[in-house]
């Protein structure tokens, strides 16, 4: 099954990739965006999906700095 | 005393760092792969981009075979010094509290700067004369963090070893720290490279005295 980690910026660590984007969005004429992150995703084919917390904790985020959220595609 | 000297594939900074720590002591390279330390009484962690720094800085060369006898090395007490790349490691192999995170300007950027020495007496600071260093920093990963209660503990255990003097901290990092140890004091990171400030003919020798600090910790353990 295929497996994706999303991966950002935890909560109230400063996102400069973020500001940077939000910053350029009005000069486009998209006004409105209050908030924006930017993070990664790693996607992953695997036999057993009990495995992908673990190499987020180990591997794949840095949970001293990062917030995960794997979603499941089945 | 000899050092021993870390090389990953990707590592850009670990001759400099061999012949800082050859102006001290013995020195010699330690390849990735290998789990043998040959016998070094310390560790240097280099800086570059270990295995391309790819996912996170240092995130993969924390997982080589030659960081877990690092790992192992430092955990018994032995002294681990880490520079640039070298310190990101080292926060992602849980040696040192906190992490790296990219530059607020999100640029790679090289500049010398001034750095106060907070903890004057620890493995890695004693030899420093003078209360500020000028040494040369160079990277996109360098802004220091980690959250209120990790800093608090670390300020009640002198674990701030390096700060950016006033107006020099250009990454961003939390509370200007450039270096910081572990509790035990036997792990020492920061972001400058005191391996590239030696000699005067390159604008400051002020590095050589965190080698010297090393080899004094090594010999006064030694006795």
């Amino acid at each position: 099954m295929r497996a994706r980690v999303l991966i950002r910026p935890k909560a109230g660590i400063l996102d400069p990739q973020g500001e940077a984007v939000m910053r350029a969005l009005p000069a486009l004429g998209f006004e409105g965006v209050s908030e924006v992150h930017v993070g990664r995703m790693v996607e992953l084919t695997v036999n057993d999906e009990s495995q992908v917390q673990p190499m987020c904790e180990k591997l794949l985020a840095n949970p001293l700095v990062e917030d995960y959220e794997i979603v499941i595609d089945r | 005393m000899k050092f021993g000297v870390l090389r990953f594939p990707g590592s850009c900074d670990e001759v400099d760092a061999l012949l800082a720590a050859g102006r001290v002591g013995e020195a010699e390279l330690l390849w990735h792969r290998d789990r043998d330390l040959k016998g070094a009484d310390a560790i240097v962690v280099p800086g570059g981009f270990s295995y391309g720094d790819y996912l996170r800085a240092g995130a993969i060369a924390r997982f080589s075979p030659v960081m877990e006898s690092v790992i192992a090395f430092a955990r018994e007490g032995g002294p681990v010094l880490g520079i640039c790349n070298g310190f990101q490691v080292l926060c992602e192999a849980g040696l040192l509290p906190g992490a790296l995170l990219p530059n607020m300007s999100l640029r790679f950027t090289f500049r010398q700067v001034q750095l106060d020495v907070l903890q004057p007496d620890t493995a890695f600071t004693s030899a420093c004369a003078g209360e500020q260093l000028s040494i040369p920093a160079k990277h996109s990963w360098g802004r220091y963090y980690a959250d209120a209660t990790t800093l608090t503990r670390m300020q009640e255990n002198g674990q701030v070893v390096l700060r950016y003097a006033s107006g020099q901290n250009f990454n961003g990092s939390v509370q200007d720290i450039a270096g910081v140890r572990n509790e035990r004091g036997n792990v020492f990171g920061l972001m400058p490279h005191p391996e590239h400030a030696v000699d005067e003919l390159t604008g400051s020798a002020d590095g050589l005295c965190v080698f010297e600090s090393m080899r004094t910790a090594v010999e006064a353990a030694r006795v």
